[in-house]
């Protein structure tokens, strides 16, 4: 005991949603050097583009339209029951939770399996030139992150069947549901460069 | 206010530097003379162009320019990135593969300027030097014309000689213009005799060095892409004497 | 308002933040002190390897025609040196001092992530002794620091040595970008009530800006080593000629992370420096927002400049034209800060102890390195000296001078903070002098070397030059450096074996780890301070509150807001715990695998996967602190709404 002048947090919240969290910054950081990686991989490809009279180069066809248009119907596609899921969160409402989560795994197993006819239909392999070098490259990079997506939301998902829950899971509903904004919004301009540069240069 | 400054400074130091390299780029007048340098590891391809084929001149590891006239030098490399760099005349130039660019050379007076690779290119980048040699314009001109000629037929004497080269195979890697060694992987020899080093700055030229070089480069020059030779001794004494003839 | 409370049991708070002892113990470490410690030990034992390296450079070199190294061994010493210094001493011991004093400076009982952290530390440790193992089993890297291709392709380097260093690279970024953004966000979310933005140490700004530009430099060369890992294995063509790759794709690539890279380890160094000027002036740093900004300016500023590396190459002169001017304007930041360290010792009562005693050997050697640099920036004369020694000489200035001058003042000032103890200053004295002059006798000369045309990266040169006499002075100053470092090793190891005698605050520093003893207790502070001022030991009021009402009984750590650390919320951090260790393994397994076949990437990822399930999963039911479902009310406040209460002194 003793005469000290205090600043009494005790009746603080033992956690918060949103912006406020630490988990927050964190996974924002991992967009931020995400992000960097696609740029720079973006950035390689339209300096390869420079070195070359024709792109593709060698008289390649482009990548086939529709597997990439389709998956990247499904990747928006997937955002809703992602944003439902991270309301559900936050409002701490298991089952709607459990429902979304599901659904958001149908839509990720979807968007992982249509991404293998993306790699079968890019119309080059990745060792015939350097063209087809960085568009496995850039498509190899953000399959990464829907797989890794795939398996960290499939892990959250059945701990929220399994428990044990307490509160703060669901502040990781929400921290997961960014993420996954991140892959797909990170997609589109990807999507652009791999499948609309050969056809508009 | 100090974003302002800052974009100010910038420019005005853009303005500067493009004001320097123009004026520096701009001395290259009308260039009478071409040469195209290849980088190999670990040695330097010496071409002198000609719009006439037969008056190119192919050598290694040495050039000859006139002093006082400006050279036009197109640089690239086969394997690796090596670096072009003669310091007394002029600041250096990588040779990057997939790439030719061009760079201007002059000496004001006459002299032997050495020359070494400054780009790390593997085991022996340190033993990747060249000379420039800076003479008169009636100088150069005889040594030009010196180094078209293809060499004659051997005297009898050292006739063997070019068996021997032929059949240990130097042939596989180099070239001889007027013999049939046609090899294109190693440094021409048809005018060897009368370059002041091997291997790109290794040893002095001197029959004895030129054994030694044939017998087993890699004591000298550990790595580099000549096999060993362990020839008899008479064999390797007649080749000796066949390639000093290849002035 | 003046209130008795109960203070948190001193031995329980203890007790709750102690990590465990034994040998399971160690590798379940979170302790940012105990990690951050670790950090330093080995980021110097790499320094230490490393030096050994660069005197064998220098034996060699001593003489012409010399004959103690041959090409290839010389080769990977030259490659592992580089490499060794600047991914394994240079960027780790900065983040390490970050790891052991972001969190105290700032207030906090813990680091943002602290498994991630350690993490990291076994990703170091690992990557490290990667390297060094294939060095001594002769798969040593040999193709320079920054690896270019076509050397490095597997036609010219056809064994594992350049994907040993690729993965070197792969090993130390994931683990400096892990730490990076927990710098970040500890530095942003817990800091103590009433330590707004302009309250900030500056060491912490710099340990900030540094971060952010880790972000968004090391993706860079993790982009590039993979896309030459990918062309050395499973045959892209990245940068490879006859399959239309290039060549000069890697130089943008690599030197877009490699500029970048020498202000990641200068800027941490000049908030060391900020730091110390401040103690020993006794009075806060002049020109605090002028600091800070010419921090923030160089990282921008830094990313500007990397074309200025491929001078050599033939590029447009309009292009290299913008580089040129970039890479002078960036001294005028540096410049600055210079000048208000200046002014905050020419207007304080400056002591010359031993940490200033090489802060002042900071300002010759690397003044003398940056007007090198503003040299080099002009395209005609780095034309001639690029490749050369003279390129030697102005990074050994700059990088020895702007990183490992104030590192060793860190060493000094902090040591008794770290450890308890005090290393000697008469000792210290003769440290500094042999260093000092043997660093100067060692590097000066190498910039008429390479004036004279020498270049870099030779393992020998002809008599016939004349570089024998310069060459052998610069290896009797490497003499010198060596006998200083271990002096240095011998009284740190000295004073380890005394008794702890430091006292909380010997220099009478204003910062916040000297509020607490020497070394801290497991808490930190046992009482969490709130601050008034930026150098809250010497400016905060008599009566300035502590933090109550954190738990004794779990690792309760206050979260504030982003801009004035307003009290927010609580939250309940991890205990130790052995997955970090683990997930490190099964990370090291994978990368090591992979470069021998691309099926190690999809074998290793499955443990890779179980260790971070098991990393994440709850060790038991509420860890979190927050009621089990289902829930009688809520407790956790959504993003707008405010606290439930509390937050006012």
């Amino acid at each position: 005991m003793s005469d000290v002048r205090t600043l009494d947090v005790s009746a603080l919240p033992p956690g918060a949603f949103g912006s406020r969290t630490v988990t927050f910054w964190g996974t924002l950081g991992i967009v931020v050097i995400e992000s960097t990686v696609f740029a720079l991989a973006i950035g390689a490809y339209v300096y390869l583009v420079s070195r070359f009279p024709a792109w593709p180069p060698h008289g390649v066809a482009a990548p086939e339209l529709r597997w990439g248009t389709l998956n990247t119907l499904i990747l928006l596609g997937s955002l809703l029951p992602n944003e439902l899921a991270r309301r559900a969160g936050e409002h701490v409402d298991l089952g709607r939770v459990r429902i979304w989560m599901v659904v958001c795994l149908v839509f990720a197993m979807a968007f992982n399996i249509v991404r293998a006819f993306e790699f079968a239909h890019l119309n080059v392999m990745w060792d015939h030139d350097a063209y087809g070098s960085i568009v496995w490259l850039l498509l190899g990079l953000h399959t990464t992150h829907i797989v890794t997506d795939f398996l960290d939301s499939g892990v959250l998902t059945a701990l929220m069947f399994t428990g044990p829950i307490e509160e703060h899971r669901f502040v990781d509903i929400e921290e997961n549901a960014v993420y996954w904004y991140f892959v797909v919004l990170a997609w589109l301009p990807i999507y652009g460069v791999i499948y609309w540069a050969p056809r508009l240069l | 206010m100090a974003v302002g400054l800052t974009v100010v400074t910038l420019v005005a130091l853009l303005v500067a530097s493009v004001w320097t390299g123009r004026t520096v780029a701009s001395l290259q007048a009308s260039s009478a003379i071409s040469i195209a340098i290849t980088g190999h590891q670990w040695w330097w391809e010496v071409q002198y162009e000609d719009a006439v084929p037969s008056r190119r001149v192919l050598t290694a590891n040495e050039i000859h320019i006139p002093t006082n006239r400006p050279v036009v030098l197109k640089v690239t490399s086969r394997d690796v990135i090596h670096s072009f760099w003669v310091p007394n005349l002029q600041g250096k130039r990588d040779l990057i593969p997939g790439y030719t660019t061009a760079l201007w050379m002059q000496a004001s007076r006459a002299g032997v300027f050495r020359g070494q690779c400054a780009e790390f290119c593997g085991m022996q980048h340190a033993h990747m030097a060249f000379d420039v040699v800076a003479e008169s314009d009636e100088e150069f001109a005889r040594w030009l014309d010196a180094r078209r000629q293809p060499s004659g037929d051997p005297p009898d004497t050292v006739r063997r000689g070019r068996d021997v080269f032929m059949q240990a195979r130097c042939a596989g890697c180099h070239t001889v213009r007027g013999s049939d060694a046609a090899g294109q992987t190693a440094p021409d020899l048809t005018h060897i005799a009368s370059r002041s080093t091997l291997g790109a700055g290794s040893l002095p030229n001197t029959p004895d060095n030129l054994a030694t070089w044939i017998r087993d480069s890699q004591r000298v020059k550990p790595g580099n892409q000549m096999p060993p030779n362990p020839l008899a001794a008479e064999d390797l004494e007649v080749l000796v004497s066949y390639l000093e003839t290849l002035r | 308002m003046t209130r008795r409370v109960d203070l948190p049991n001193g031995d329980s708070l203890e007790e709750t933040w102690a990590d465990p002892k034994g040998l399971y113990g160690w590798f379940t470490h979170v302790d940012h002190k105990s990690i951050g410690r670790r950090y330093l030990v080995t980021a110097f034992a790499f320094f230490l390897l490393g030096g050994a390296l660069a005197a064998l450079m220098r034996l060699q070199l001593s003489r012409p025609d010399n004959t103690i190294l041959g090409p290839d061994l010389y080769n990977q010493i030259f490659t592992t040196h580089g490499s060794t210094m600047m991914f394994l001493f240079a960027v780790p011991v900065m983040q390490g001092l970050g790891i052991y004093f972001v969190p105290l400076m700032v207030g906090a009982r813990s680091i943002a992530f602290p498994r991630l952290v350690a993490f990291s530390y076994w990703m170091l440790l690992f990557g490290g002794t990667f390297l060094y193992v294939s060095f001594l089993l002769g798969a040593g890297p040999d193709v320079g620091w920054f690896s270019y291709p076509p050397l490095a392709e597997s036609l010219y380097t056809p064994s594992k040595r350049a994907d040993v260093w690729a993965q070197l690279i792969t090993f130390t970024e994931v683990g400096s970008l892990a730490v990076a953004v927990s710098l970040i966000t500890t530095t942003l979310k817990l800091r103590a009530p009433g330590m707004t933005l302009n309250r900030i140490p500056i060491f912490v700004w710099a340990q900030v800006v540094t971060s952010f530009m880790v972000l968004f430099a090391m993706p860079a060369v993790m982009l590039a080593s993979t896309a030459l890992i990918l062309d050395r294995l499973v045959g892209t063509h990245f940068f490879d000629v006859e399959h239309a790759g290039d060549a000069l794709l890697w130089q943008h690539m690599f030197w877009f992370f490699g500029h970048p890279e020498v202000y990641i380890i200068f800027i941490p160094g000049t908030g060391i420096v900020s730091t110390i000027i401040t103690t020993f002036s006794q009075r806060r740093m002049f020109g605090y927002l002028a600091v800070v900004l010419s921090l923030v300016s160089t990282a921008f500023m830094g990313f500007g400049l990397w074309v200025h590396h491929m001078f050599a190459t033939g590029l447009p002169q309009l292009g290299e034209s913008f580089f040129t001017a970039a890479s002078i304007i960036i001294a005028i930041p540096t410049g600055t800060q210079v000048f208000c360290w200046i002014a905050t010792m020419w207007s304080g009562r400056l002591s010359v102890r031993i940490p200033m005693l090489w802060i002042l050997g900071f300002f010759t050697i690397f003044i003398a390195g940056g007007l090198t640099g503003v040299m080099l920036a002009a395209v005609p004369l780095n034309t001639q000296v690029h490749d050369t020694f003279f390129v030697v000489a102005h990074f050994h200035y700059v990088l020895i001078g702007g990183a490992v001058f104030p590192l060793f003042a860190a060493f000094y000032y902090w040591y008794p903070k770290i450890t308890g103890r005090v290393l000697s200053e008469r000792l210290g004295t003769w440290v500094f002098g042999l260093f000092f002059v043997g660093f100067n006798l060692t590097f000066f000369p190498m910039h008429i070397l390479g004036l004279h045309g020498m270049p870099r990266r030779v393992y020998t040169y002809p008599a016939a030059m004349g570089w024998g006499t310069l060459n052998l002075l610069a290896s009797a100053g490497a003499a010198f450096m060596a006998c200083a470092v271990v002096i240095f090793v011998l009284d740190a190891i000295r004073a380890l074996a005394a008794e702890m005698a430091a006292a909380p605050n010997p220099w009478n520093a204003g910062t916040l780890e000297w509020a607490t003893s020497s070394p801290p207790p497991n808490s930190n502070f046992p009482r969490l301070p709130t601050v008034a001022g930026r150098e809250p030991i010497w400016e905060n009021p008599p009566d300035q509150p502590v933090v109550v009402g954190l738990r004794a009984d779990a690792r309760d750590v206050l979260l504030t807001h982003v801009l004035d650390a307003e009290p927010d919320h609580r939250l309940l951090f991890p205990d130790p715990s052995i997955w970090p260790f683990l997930t490190a393994i099964a990370a090291t397994v994978l990368f090591i695998w992979s470069i021998f076949t691309p099926w190690g990437v999809v074998y290793g990822a499955v443990p890779a996967f179980v260790t971070m399930v098991g990393w994440f999963w709850p060790k038991s039911p509420n860890e979190g602190g927050t009621p089990l479902w289902p829930l009688a009310h809520r407790t956790l406040p959504r993003p707008n709404e405010a606290p439930a209460a509390g937050g006012a002194i």
